[in-house]
């Protein structure tokens, strides 16, 4: 069975602060880590690769330091790592991102491809579905269990709104994975060993055989045009008093905006 | 257009790397650099002291291409149904998907997939010119393959400038797909649409790194402009009960599903599951303290008529499913109410709330940051106010 997992490099947002006067992020310092919906999907591959034997390949696309992530999954249990990285895939979108790691994976070959659900930082959820489209492959999203794998098929739990869904699908199939779905390891000293040594392998534009205009910015249909602060919120208000007074101050406030 | 630094000019000082959202700039030989992350969002351009950092020309859009975007007009609207009945967000979508169709002067069209056609009227009611519909049985259940192929049909066919989806589980996983086949652009989760009055492209806005920033987004190259809006932001249109409009029949032309749904569990917990819909959430914090606490606030859910949220600690704790969580690794909401009981206001939970209309918040430390977002703060006992505030509503409202 051979497994891709697609990662990707983020701020820890857990370090980020908001500078309160302008609400803007402050980004100082703020480390690097792997998206946490991706830590779920790296250890949804290493426990099926024990299961049934492969290999696990991650894969990220971005500037050469995000070469970090790739050695952190290795020190997981990944076996090999790619990097995609490349001038021309500079200021990608959705799209355009899509399109290049679908290529990378035609080249590497994948019978399952896991992806977090989303990134943190762009909160988009749409690249696993775009890739899987590109890839001409289905996918199911929000995967919180898998129950069964064979050589030729998967069973997986899909989160819905209300619940779940029990869905089967043939492989090759593309799966995002929400935190339900497992406790992610922590990397062995084994692990961490490897993950010096190991042998990453960079790929450009020539190497996966892309076209350039659907490449980075050229590629990109969408465009951000500007970015701002959201509002501010109106000043908040404490409820003071003895708790008696609170409930019936805070009942008031709740009739005032018609909640009760 | 892209953003590029002159090499001459920078003095190398760093000012844009603080400046820049997405990490885009690095230092190389003691020149800026921009990488693979730079979104061309320009807040860099106006950090840098030295004027360094510029934008090169617009792309400019070929004649061609502004041609075959002329063949595109109207609006059109993917309704949602759950078990045969049409989602409440499609109604918001037909509320803003009209105002951007009157701009445009265009009509405003929706696609129901999988539902009768009484459910169509409702979608002219709500303000539909027109309703693909499609009432193959097989299409009732959400499948992405099937679900992509129609869409990206009809798509094709009809050619609309604006697509719009609801930002839910089932918009999120498919749109995406219809997208890449297209070969266009797409928006997830906006929270704002409006039509720019120059060129009249689609200015849309959405929230990132959790709602700490906001951004607009276009997509002025390439048609239809596509956009996933989250649910509860849009305001729904006019229901007039005898509006007419016209309902074309169309057939399901999606291929052979490689995916199947072998069945739907459905999560009951005594309280309503979907935070996503809820005009009201009482959440619970690691400060609700157990199972004891958790019946509290589910109490106080339904007496006030709201769903339960919790924070990533109360459901590693084991109090509450994760399908309750809400914050960065768990769902997004943006109710009218939103209480946080015991809450004390991570960041990583505050960017999955913030939004909401008015926030309340009841803990016992007056340090806890989730005061800082909160519209009423209440310092107290938890177990103390709850109960008191439950039976209070409950004789309100008889």
């Amino acid at each position: 069975m051979n497994i891709i997992v697609c990662v990707k490099q983020v701020p820890d947002t857990s370090e980020i602060k908001i500078n309160p006067e302008t609400n803007t992020l402050m980004r100082e310092g703020v480390p690097s880590i792997i998206n946490p919906f991706d830590l779920h999907a790296i250890e949804a591959a290493i426990q099926i690769k024990e299961q049934t034997g492969g290999k696990v390949t991650v894969l990220t696309m971005g500037p050469p330091q995000a070469e970090t992530s790739l050695r952190e999954s290795i020190a997981m249990g990944a076996d090999e790592a790619v990097l995609l990285s490349d001038r021309a895939f500079a200021g990608s979108d959705t799209w355009a991102t899509s399109y290049t790691l679908a290529k990378a994976i035609e080249k590497l070959g994948a019978d399952i491809i896991f992806c977090g659900k989303q990134a943190i930082d762009g909160d988009t959820a749409q690249v696993g579905p775009e890739t899987a489209e590109f890839l001409n492959m289905p996918h199911i999203s929000y995967i919180k269990k898998i129950e069964d794998v064979t050589d030729s098929s998967i069973k997986v739990q899909r989160m819905m709104d209300e619940g779940y869904d029990v869905v089967e699908s043939s492989l090759p199939v593309l799966l995002t994975v929400v935190k339900e779905l497992n406790q992610p390891r922590m990397p062995s000293l084994k692990g961490k060993m490897a993950a010096k040594k190991a042998q990453i392998t960079t790929m450009g534009m020539a190497d996966i055989g892309a076209d350039e205009n659907s490449l980075g910015l050229k590629g990109s249909p969408t465009q951000v045009r500007n970015i701002f602060a959201p509002e501010v919120k109106a000043e908040r208000k404490m409820i003071e008093g003895s708790p008696e007074e609170q409930v019936e101050n805070l009942l008031k406030e709740l009739k005032e905006i018609k909640c009760i | 257009m892209a953003i590029i630094v002159n090499p001459e000019k920078c003095s190398g000082c760093e000012t844009c790397i603080e400046s820049c959202p997405f990490d885009a700039i690095v230092m190389t030989d003691g020149k800026a650099v921009i990488n693979e992350y730079c979104n061309s969002c320009m807040t860099c351009l106006s950090g840098c002291p030295e004027g360094a950092i510029i934008e090169t020309e617009e792309k400019v859009q070929s004649s061609e291409q502004r041609e075959k975007n002329k063949a595109y007009k109207d609006v059109l609207v993917f309704a949602e149904q759950r078990q045969g009945k049409v989602s409440s967000v499609a109604f918001e979508l037909l509320g803003i998907g009209k105002k951007l169709a009157d701009e445009l002067d265009a009509k405003i069209t929706a696609i129901l997939l999988g539902a009768a056609e009484v459910e169509a009227q409702e979608l002219i009611k709500w303000g539909a010119d027109k309703v693909f519909l499609c009432s193959d049985p097989s299409l009732e259940q959400f499948n992405d393959d099937a679900y992509s192929e129609v869409l990206a049909k009809v798509i094709d066919e009809h050619k609309p400038s604006i697509v719009l989806a609801g930002a839910t589980s089932v918009g999120r996983s498919f749109i995406p797909r219809v997208a890449a086949k297209l070969r266009t652009g797409l928006t997830a989760d906006c929270t704002s649409l409006e039509i720019d009055k120059d060129t009249g492209d689609l200015l849309q806005v959405r929230p990132a790194f959790g709602g700490n920033i906001m951004a607009t987004i276009l997509c002025p190259d390439y048609r239809p402009q596509m956009a996933t809006v989250r649910p509860r932001v849009m305001k729904k249109g006019e229901y007039i009960e005898d509006r007419t409009g016209e309902i074309i029949n169309i057939v399901n032309t999606g291929t052979q599903s490689r995916t199947k749904v072998l069945e739907f569990v459905k999560e009951v917990s005594g309280v309503s599951v979907n935070i996503h819909e809820a005009d009201i959430i009482v959440t619970a914090g690691r400060g609700i303290g157990g199972e004891k606490g958790m019946k509290m606030l589910e109490e106080l859910a339904e007496a006030i008529g709201g769903a339960v949220g919790a924070t990533r600690a109360a459901v590693d704790e084991g109090w509450i499913p994760y399908s309750h969580q809400v914050g960065q690794t768990g769902k997004t909401v943006n109710p009218k109410v939103y209480i946080a009981c015991g809450v004390s206001g991570a960041v990583q939970h505050l960017v999955g709330m913030q939004s909401s209309d008015i926030i309340i918040a009841i803990n016992k430390n007056p340090e806890a940051p989730i005061f800082n977002v909160a519209t009423y703060g209440i310092v107290g006992d938890i177990f103390e106010i709850v109960p008191m505030l439950t039976s209070k509503i409950k004789e309100i409202k008889g």
